[in-house]
C-alpha cells in the first residue's frame, strides 16, 4: 500500500484518474470529427438506407454493453479480422491496452454524441448557409464558417455527455480488454475490484467520491462553455 | 441586361417565365403565390430549373441545352432575402467582410468603405446583429450582398420585414444605390408603390407566367393587369419635373407633358423628375370643365379605352399627352354621362389623394 501524497490520494489512485481521464479524452477527442461528419450528413442529407446507419449508430444505446465488448473482442481482438489487419499494417493493436478502453468508450459515447450534435445542427436555419453560398461561400467553406460555430452548443453538450460516459463506461470495456491494472483498471473498474476484495469498501467509497467530483466537474465546465458560446452567439448589446 | 426564360415545376405549381430588361431597376411584380420567390430562387441558383436560360450581361448563369448551371457561388447574384438572414454569431462588419473576402483582387470593383458610407453603416459595425433594428439589418444585408461583388443585385421583398417608417428610409437607401453603384437591380415586390417609385422596367408575374413586361408607364397604365395587380391598386404611374414649389400652401407643382398636377409639398428640386402615381379610385372625370369645385387637377384627355365590366365599376383609359390615366367610376355614371370611346373630357384628381408613397424620384 502506497503512502497517500498531498492531494491524499494514494500513488495506485491517482493512476486509476489519471488512466480514467486519458481513456474518456482521447475517446472523446478522437470520435468527435467521426461524430461532427456523420451528424451532419443525417441532419443536411437523404439518401436511401440512411434509416439503417441511424440505427447502426444508436445501437450501443440499446444493446447490453457486454455485448458491445464481445463484439469489439471478436472484430478487434489480436485475431479478429480488423485487430490482426491493424496490427500488422499500422502496428495499432488494442487488445487488453488502454487503447482498447477508449475505443470502447468512444463506440459507447457515439450515439450520445452524434444525437446532440445534429440536434443542433438541425436547429441552424439552413437559409443563412443558402446566403452563405450565394456570397461565395463554397460548401466546406460555410459549414466551417456558419454551420459549425452556429451548432457549437450542442457540440460541447455532445462532447460533454460522450466524456461522461466514457469516466463511466464499465460492462464493454471490462469484457473488451478486462482489468489491468495501470493499463486497462479505469476508475468503474477499479471500484468494482475493490467491492469484490474483502475490507476494500472504504477505498471504494474514495475512488467513488472521486468519480462523482469529476462528473459534477465535467457538467459545470460543459454548463459555462455553452452559456458563454450561447452568450456570444446572441449578444444584444455588443 | 438580364435574360431570364426559366420553367420550373415546384410541387402543383408551374413557373414559366420569359422576360428581357435592360434597365438600371427591373421591377417583379406580382401577388404572393405568384411565383416572384421561385422565380429568384432560380436565377440565383439556389433551385434548379427543369428548363431554360439566365444571363446577366454577356454572361451566362444557367442554360439547360448547353448544359451551363453554375453553382450559387459561382453566379456572383447578390441576392437579399425577405428576411435580412445575417449571421448571428458574426458582428455587422464581420457578415459585411464574408463575401469581400471569399472575392479576389480582379473581380473586386465594391469597396467596403464606399458600402458603408452609402448605407450608412459606420456607427454599426462592431454590434452584433441581435442589436440591429429592422431596417439597420436589412441595410447591413444589402451591404453584405454588394460586397460580395455581385453581377446583379436581387432583392427580394427587402421591405416585408419592416413597418411602414422604415420602409421609406430603405426605399431611399435603394434609390442611392442605384445611382452610386452600376449594378442592374431586380426589386420584387407585391407593392405598386415600391416598383413605381424603383423601377424602370416592370414585370407582371402572375400564376407563374409572365403576364405583361416593359416600360413602368406604359405597363401600370394597361387595364388588362387588373386582376394580377388587385383591384385596389390599379392605376398609373406619371413621369414629371417639379416646376414650382408653393411655400405657403405647401404644394408642389409637377409638369408633364399633359398638363400640370399640383400635389402635397414635395422634398425635390425644382428641375428633378419625379414619379407620380394616380390610383384609378382617385380619378373622377367630367365631361365639360368644371368651375367652383376643390379638386385642383383637372386635366384635359380623351378617352382611349374603356374596361367594361357587369359589376357596379368600370376603368376608363384616358390620354393625357402621352400619359395614360385610369379612372375607376361607377357603370351608372359612364351610362349617364355617355362616355365613349375617343371623347373628349376631363380627368380630375385631388391633390390629397398624392400621398408620401405614391410621389418619387424618377
Amino acid at each position: 500500500m502506497a503512502w497517500p501524497n498531498s492531494a491524499g490520494l494514494t500513488a495506485e489512485e491517482l493512476g486509476v484518474i489519471l488512466l480514467s481521464l486519458r481513456v474518456a479524452l482521447v475517446s472523446v477527442i478522437c470520435s468527435l470529427p467521426l461524430a461532427i461528419l456523420i451528424a451532419y450528413v443525417l441532419a443536411r442529407t437523404r439518401f436511401p438506407g440512411k434509416i439503417l446507419i441511424d440505427a447502426l449508430i444508436h445501437l450501443p444505446l440499446v444493446l447490453p454493453p457486454v455485448v458491445v465488448g464481445f463484439a469489439l473482442l471478436v472484430l478487434f481482438g489480436k485475431h479478429g479480422p480488423i485487430g490482426s489487419w491493424l496490427d500488422e499494417w499500422f502496428g495499432i493493436v488494442f487488445a487488453f491496452r488502454w487503447t482498447g478502453a477508449a475505443l470502447a468508450s468512444a463506440i459507447m459515447g457515439f450515439p450520445l454524441m452524434v444525437r446532440a450534435i445534429r440536434l443542433s445542427i438541425d436547429g441552424v436555419d439552413q437559409r443563412l448557409e443558402t446566403a452563405a453560398k450565394t456570397l461565395g461561400g463554397s460548401r466546406a467553406w460555410v459549414f466551417a464558417s456558419i454551420t459549425l460555430p452556429l451548432a457549437l452548443p450542442g457540440i460541447i453538450t455532445g462532447v460533454l455527455l460522450s466524456f461522461a460516459r466514457g469516466l463511466g463506461e464499465f460492462g464493454a470495456t471490462i469484457t473488451f480488454v478486462s482489468n489491468i491494472p495501470g493499463e486497462t483498471e479505469t476508475l468503474p473498474l477499479a471500484i468494482y475490484a475493490l467491492t469484490q476484495t474483502p475490507g476494500g469498501d472504504a477505498q471504494a467509497l474514495r475512488l467513488s467520491v472521486i468519480a462523482v467530483v469529476l462528473s459534477v466537474m465535467a457538467l459545470v465546465t460543459s454548463e459555462w462553455l455553452t452559456a458563454r458560446t450561447a452568450r456570444a452567439k446572441t449578444d444584444d448589446r455588443r | 441586361m438580364i435574360d431570364v426564360d426559366l420553367e420550373q415545376q415546384v410541387g402543383s405549381f408551374v413557373l414559366r417565365a420569359c422576360f428581357t430588361a435592360d434597365a438600371p431597376v427591373v421591377g417583379l411584380f406580382g401577388r404572393s403565390g405568384a411565383g416572384k420567390s421561385t422565380l429568384v430562387n432560380a436565377i440565383a441558383g439556389v433551385t434548379r430549373p427543369s428548363r431554360g436560360h439566365v444571363r446577366v450581361g454577356d454572361v451566362t448563369l444557367f442554360d439547360s441545352a448547353q448544359g451551363i448551371d453554375l453553382s450559387p457561388q459561382e453566379r456572383r447574384v447578390g441576392y437579399v432575402f425577405q428576411d435580412p438572414l445575417l449571421f448571428p454569431h458574426l458582428t455587422v462588419e464581420g457578415n459585411l467582410h464574408y463575401g469581400h473576402r471569399l472575392r479576389t483582387e480582379p473581380i473586386r470593383f465594391i469597396e467596403p468603405l464606399h458600402v458603408i458610407d452609402v448605407l450608412g453603416l459606420a456607427a454599426l459595425l462592431d454590434r452584433k446583429p441581435g442589436a440591429l433594428s429592422g431596417g439597420e439589418k436589412q441595410r447591413v444585408a444589402i451591404g453584405r450582398a454588394l460586397l460580395a461583388q455581385p453581377r446583379i443585385l436581387l432583392l427580394d421583398e427587402p421591405l416585408a420585414s419592416l413597418d411602414v417608417t422604415r420602409r421609406m428610409e430603405i426605399l431611399d437607401y435603394i434609390e442611392r444605390l442605384r445611382d452610386e453603384f452600376h449594378i442592374p437591380i431586380v426589386y420584387v415586390s407585391h407593392s405598386v408603390a415600391e416598383i413605381t417609385r424603383l423601377a424602370d422596367t416592370l414585370v407582371v408575374l402572375s400564376a407563374g407566367q409572365c403576364v405583361a413586361s416593359g416600360d413602368v408607364d406604359a405597363v401600370m397604365g394597361r387595364l388588362d393587369l387588373k386582376p394580377p395587380a388587385g383591384r385596389y391598386e390599379t392605376g398609373a404611374v406619371i413621369e414629371a419635373t417639379v416646376t414650382a414649389h408653393d411655400l405657403d400652401f405647401d404644394l408642389t407643382t409637377l409638369g408633364f407633358d399633359g398638363g400640370v398636377l399640383t400635389v402635397p409639398g414635395l422634398n425635390a428640386f425644382v428641375g428633378e423628375r419625379v414619379r407620380a402615381r394616380i390610383r384609378a379610385r382617385d380619378v373622377s372625370l367630367a365631361v365639360q370643365k368644371p368651375t367652383g369645385l376643390s379638386i385642383l387637377n383637372v386635366l384635359a384627355g380623351r378617352v382611349t379605352a374603356i374596361r367594361e365590366e357587369t359589376g357596379p365599376v368600370v376603368d376608363v383609359q384616358i390620354a393625357v399627352g402621352e400619359a395614360l390615366l385610369t379612372a375607376r367610376i361607377t357603370r351608372r355614371s359612364r351610362v349617364q354621362l355617355g362616355i365613349h370611346v375617343e371623347q373628349e373630357l376631363y380627368a380630375l384628381v385631388k391633390a390629397v389623394s398624392f400621398d408620401h408613397r405614391s410621389t418619387g424620384y424618377a
